[in-house]
């Protein structure tokens, strides 16, 4: 990245997008920019000072910190500029956050998504805001004629030892327009002083007071609305159609075709949802037409086969079976999943002959872009990219075809649009988690696990490296994960920690499973096991610390009160996107049914920034993760999904939400992510708590479905 | 919502409305859902479309004081009950709800806050001091994908103690 001064206003006036309001302040979306902060203390400045890619600072102190990724409700809006205030040295009530633009050039990775925001942005960031207060310090200490070492620098004020102070706001002038220095010393986590203390959502003000942040809220002068009638199976393809009745809807302009598709273009978005519902049109089938049952059977006849090429082989399993004193096999199961963000896909696009405009909740700005500019055939130069807030993302908007096709309507209408998706259109339009199943074969000798087969069915993909590395890797002599995928039409897509999200549970059940078989208690089983990975570990570099795993598992133990109080409590620990976590639920039987109640959940994700964001993070994984565990049902017929709205599709509410109680491991490790890893466990700890409550155990995902009411 | 079949009645109608205080009138087809006149018609985008069938919540106003789904209610039928909206639920976003919220940093991603704060406070204007039951209850038709469920029945009794 670029830590070079960067005159942001050379910027406005060389771009062929001169003018973009976004860049100057919140004020396209009809906010002032006081109201991006809580307190203002500091007056608005008359002039703004232009220092790297993160920083303005003007001429009363107030700062400007720009944010850099996409932002989906994981607060890395606040968290991000948090890293870089701290080391500016500045106090958090003088700093105003931005949403940064689409710009390659200034920022590496603009994606939300893998949990990688933090962990991926921390020296960047942190270099960014010592560089600038490097500058600064030594801008003072010139104007002082004294020594930088005789300087010292808090919120935003430089004092020297003889007692002279001056402020960011004076010196920003002359500051701005000396070079950056490339030596810069980053501060000590010791020394924190906003970085661990809980910050207040940027957004929070514009959040709760209907502020129109989120894609679905952007209008541009003689926008249109699009509503798009897609295919109603995969597998079908449009064959003819009638829109005379669509065209009779007040405010519908027109329908268009455009692929495969048809676009209902409306004058606002109640016209062209009504315009869409009176569209006649039939579909014939070109492809397979699937449903639920092929969808079982074609994984579970993978599952008994083994790959050409295996992910990872330790020792060799077969011999180990023939050898074994016995032989334990188990299978799980889990369905298509849709995403649901909470606001459907949506995205703004306005192609001309001079630019392209796309305006929008995207994670993957730049890959977008790229593929927008391809589909087109314009350069990147022309197109601009503003990202604005996204009501979830979950991954379904990493993929960017809701932005495809408002660039294609648009062109082909020579309007601004606005495509919009009802809710229907939204579940039913794909891209969903893939359907997939495991195999998990063990053979015990001795009282021990002497091999461990782990098999992987999944549609259009598989595990990515190195998961197959994961633990109990490492512990196990002979150890194999052999993994098949099988295409399918139904389209596919990474659904929040993709794979994880339902390996974990079938592991973590699976062991539990074992660990009764052999008589030992699930934590010493786990324990004893990561015991072997480090005193005699097999094979190649396993995907997981030892110590880190275990330090979870201890402090999940004991905060639950493991030793104690066992009863109804399931157990689970997974690390997955870099940061370890151990869950443990319980679970009360009322009317004969399993009620969860309450799950402890111990994080190691090394720093933590944000602490109240944190949490938040850590609880809607969890129970986003329970939530569809225990619920999420989404069957198919002749390729068509059988619920397309929350009246037939059942997510979380509020009194199915247990209690949660969090704790962090005390680490000056460096941060990781918490957008993803507290979701994988909960699963598994609550199908081990359903297990410890109703003695059923549990292989397949809706729970719902499989748990028996007890007599 | 289902819409009605087109026939040669004309359907496009002047309606006046009582929104946040202020009269307003807008030029809507006859079953126009409240949620698409307060969102296109008048630009206040702080009420959400979620789902179009009252099963989730975002589109909460309150129609006389009382939480409505604004997505399943058609324009022709308001006539004169006072509509409030996010945007009008307080001058400086000091309603006890938005002080509590903000206290308990209860958004993640922010797209059903709105309707989550109008339910709740319709919920407030009738019972001060609900129970965990109570609120679970009021709270039944509001989903929240990111899961912010613990911390708004929080925020919700923080903002009863404090009202």
């Amino acid at each position: 990245m670029k830590l070079d001064k960067i005159k942001r206003r050379d910027f406005i006036k060389s771009s062929a997008l001169a003018g973009s309001a976004l860049l100057i302040g919140f004020n396209w979306m009809g906010c002032n920019a006081d109201q991006a902060v809580v307190e203002v203390l500091k007056a608005n400045p008359k002039e703004w000072f232009d220092f790297d890619a993160y920083i303005k600072i003007g001429d009363t102190g107030l700062v400007t910190i720009w944010s850099q990724n996409p932002e989906i409700g994981q607060n890395i809006k606040t968290a991000m500029p948090m890293i870089v205030a701290e080391e500016l040295e500045v106090d958090w009530k003088d700093v105003i956050v931005e949403q940064a633009p689409l710009n390659a050039e200034w920022y590496k990775r603009q994606v939300a998504g893998g949990s990688q925001s933090i962990r991926q942005g921390w020296e960047t960031l942190r270099k960014a805001g010592a560089s600038v207060k490097q500058l600064l310090l030594e801008t003072a200490a010139e104007k002082w004629e004294a020594d930088v070492k005789d300087c010292s620098v808090a919120k935003g004020v430089i004092l020297h030892k003889d007692g002279r102070t001056i402020g960011y706001g004076e010196l920003a002038k002359d500051a701005s327009k000396k070079e950056l220095p490339t030596e810069v010393t980053l501060k000590k986590p010791t020394d924190f002083s906003i970085i661990g203390k809980s910050q207040t959502n940027v957004d929070m003000d514009g959040i709760l007071s209907g502020k129109p942040l989120f894609g679905l809220d952007y209008k541009k002068e003689g926008m249109v609305y699009a509503v798009v009638m897609r295919p109603p199976a995969f597998g079908k393809t449009l064959d003819t159609y009638k829109d005379e009745t669509t065209k009779k809807v007040n405010g519908v302009l027109d329908v268009i075709k455009f692929g495969d598709k048809l676009a209902v273009i409306g004058k606002n978005t109640w016209a062209a949802i009504k315009g869409k519902q009176l569209l006649e049109a039939t579909w014939k089938a070109a492809d397979k037409l699937e449903d639920s049952t092929y969808h079982t059977k074609a994984l579970k006849e993978q599952l008994a086969k083994k790959a050409a090429k295996p992910k990872r082989v330790d020792g060799d399993v077969d011999k180990a079976f023939k050898e074994a004193d016995e032989v334990i096999e188990r299978t799980y199961e889990a369905p298509f999943l849709p995403h649901n963000c909470m606001e459907p896909m949506n995205f703004f696009a306005e192609v001309t002959k001079e630019k392209v405009l796309l305006v929008g909740p995207v994670q993957t700005p730049k890959w977008t872009e790229s593929r927008v500019a391809e589909l087109l055939g314009r350069e990147l130069a022309d197109i601009e990219v503003q990202m604005t807030r996204m009501g979830g993302g979950f991954g379904r908007r990493l993929y960017g075809d809701f932005a495809l096709e408002a660039a294609e309507i648009s062109s082909k209408i020579n309007k601004p649009v606005q495509v919009v998706f009802s809710r229907e259109d939204d579940m039913l339009a794909g891209t969903y988690r893939p359907a997939s199943a495991y195999r998990f074969k063990v053979g015990i000798k001795d009282g021990e696990i002497s091999a461990y087969h782990l098999t992987e069915a999944c549609f259009n993909g598989a595990m990515f490296p190195p998961m197959e590395s994961n633990f109990p890797c490492g512990a196990i002599p002979n150890y194999r994960v052999d993994s098949h995928t099988i295409e399918s039409n139904i389209t596919t897509g990474a659904w929040r920690a993709p794979y994880a999200n339902f390996l974990a549970f079938a592991e973590q059940a699976f062991l539990d499973e074992l660990s009764e078989h052999l008589k030992k208690d699930p934590v010493a089983f786990r324990l004893a096991l990561l015991e072997k990975a480090r005193t005699a570990p097999v094979g190649e570099e396993h995907n997981y610390e030892v110590d880190k795993m275990k330090g979870v598992i201890e402090l999940a133990a004991e905060k639950s009160d493991w030793k104690n109080a066992k009863a109804n409590k399931g157990f689970c620990a997974y690390y997955s996107h870099n940061t370890y976590v151990a869950e443990v639920a319980e679970v009360a039987m009322v009317a004969n049914l399993p009620v969860i109640k309450k799950i402890h959940c111990v994080v190691d994700c090394g720093i933590v920034i944000n602490p109240k964001a944190a949490l938040n993070q850590i609880e809607g994984g969890i129970l986003d993760g329970l939530g569809h565990a225990m619920y999420a049902d989404f069957e198919f017929e002749k390729g068509s999904a059988k619920s397309a709205n929350f009246n037939n599709y059942r997510l979380l509410r509020m009194s199915e939400s247990p209690e949660i109680e969090v704790h962090f491991v005390k680490s000056n490790n460096d941060p990781t992510g918490l957008g993803e890893p507290t979701l994988p466990p909960a699963g598994g700890a609550v199908a081990n708590a359903i297990y410890a409550a109703t003695k059923q155990r549990l292989y397949k995902q809706p729970f719902m479905k499989e748990i028996k009411v007890l007599e | 919502m289902r819409s009605l079949t087109i026939n040669k009645t004309p359907t496009m109608a002047n309606y006046t409305l009582k929104v946040n205080g202020e009269s307003k009138t807008v030029n809507a087809d006859i079953d126009t859902p409240l949620l698409w006149v307060l969102r296109d018609e008048l630009d206040l985008k702080g009420t959400k479309y979620g789902c179009g069938i009252a099963q989730c919540g975002a589109c909460t106003v309150h129609l006389d004081g009382e939480a409505a789904r604004s997505c399943s209610i058609p324009i022709s039928s308001i006539k004169d009950k006072a509509i409030t909206t996010i945007e009008g639920l307080s001058e400086n976003i000091d309603h006890p709800l938005q002080k509590a919220w903000k206290a308990h940093d209860v958004p993640q991603c922010g797209y059903c806050q709105a309707g989550q704060i109008m339910s709740a406070a319709a919920l407030l204007k009738n019972n001060a001091n609900p129970s965990d039951e109570e609120i679970d209850t009021a709270m039944y038709g509001n989903l929240c994908r990111c899961a912010t469920y613990l911390r708004i029945k929080q925020a919700i009794k923080t903002a009863a103690k404090n009202s």
